[in-house]
């Protein structure tokens, strides 16, 4: 049913969907890593201000 | 819609639920992408790169969807001096880089073997690394002014400059002799356009990119907001 053999093809077809996986990996961990830092720092801020 | 979301506890509260929503649709729909775009057959002509296209082709779109949201968000925040607009236009440039990044590689791979060539200075794959370089010079002249708002005033003036750029990528194809194929999604002539079997994996991606890029751009926007947040409590204990 599913056809994941590429042939000769192979070497431009799945660097394309490792380079796509991975540019995907960077923006989902970057945002995420970066919302959190953020946000605790707020709550740290705002706890050492009360 | 804008007005709404203008007040940050607005939008906070909003985003909040947004983003993950965003994101479950987005993985949803990719993952029906890639289960069309490996059931798809081989092209009589590009063979197994055909599947190539399902990931190239909603990248291009990306690149400049999200610049052009990049547009809107710095013409707000430059008419209305809006913080909100500034953060999402600040927000938005990043995952437009890495869109734009993405199109110009998976299309190198694509081309190598269709074309005989990684790259050629074609009109679409100019303006399209033209397109990068403002995404690059966009986060630069950020970078490199210390004022955040006079940062955020002369990227916006940058930004806007660079909406140019998008008429030229979408009609290089016809005002150019191109190496690059012309429309086949939404073309004129119906022998041109993309069989169901093409249009579906391609249309179920498009869609996922373009939730991922809601889900990721409003939790980067609320990124922005806390640091801000965060920039002005340091400065309101520095003060004591």
């Amino acid at each position: 049913m599913f056809d994941f053999d590429a042939g000769k093809y192979a070497l431009y077809v799945w660097p394309a969907f490792a380079v796509t996986v991975l540019a995907f990996g960077w923006m989902i961990a970057d945002s995420l890593a970066r919302a959190r830092r953020w946000k605790r720092e707020v709550e740290a801020r705002a706890k050492a201000k009360s | 819609m804008f007005a709404f979301l203008a007040n940050p506890d607005r939008f906070m509260a909003f985003s909040r639920r947004a983003a993950p929503a965003f994101g479950v649709l987005a993985a949803l729909l990719i993952a029906a992408g890639l289960w069309f775009t490996f059931v798809a057959p081989e092209d009589y002509q590009q063979g197994d790169t055909v599947r190539i296209m399902f990931i190239h082709v909603p990248a291009a779109y990306m690149a400049m969807f999200s610049y052009l949201c990049l547009g809107v968000a710095s013409f707000l925040s430059l008419v209305y001096r809006h913080a909100l607009a500034d953060a999402a236009a600040r927000a938005c440039a990043p995952l437009g880089a890495a869109f734009t990044a993405l199109s110009l590689v998976t299309g190198a791979l694509w081309g190598k073997p269709m074309w005989g060539t990684w790259w050629v200075w074609d009109a679409r794959l100019t303006s399209v690394l033209v397109l990068f370089l403002f995404w690059l010079g966009y986060m630069a002249l950020r970078a490199a002014i210390d004022d955040e708002t006079k940062a955020g005033r002369a990227a916006a003036i940058l930004a806007l400059v660079g909406l140019v750029n998008l008429p030229v990528i979408h009609f290089s194809v016809e005002w150019w002799n191109s190496l690059h194929q012309g429309a086949t999604v939404f073309a004129a002539k119906a022998e041109n356009r993309l069989p169901p079997s093409y249009l579906i994996p391609m249309a179920l991606m498009a869609l996922g990119y373009t939730s991922a890029f809601g889900s990721l751009w409003l939790v980067r926007i609320r990124a922005e907001v806390w640091r801000r947040r965060a920039a002005v409590l340091a400065l309101q204990a520095a003060e004591g």
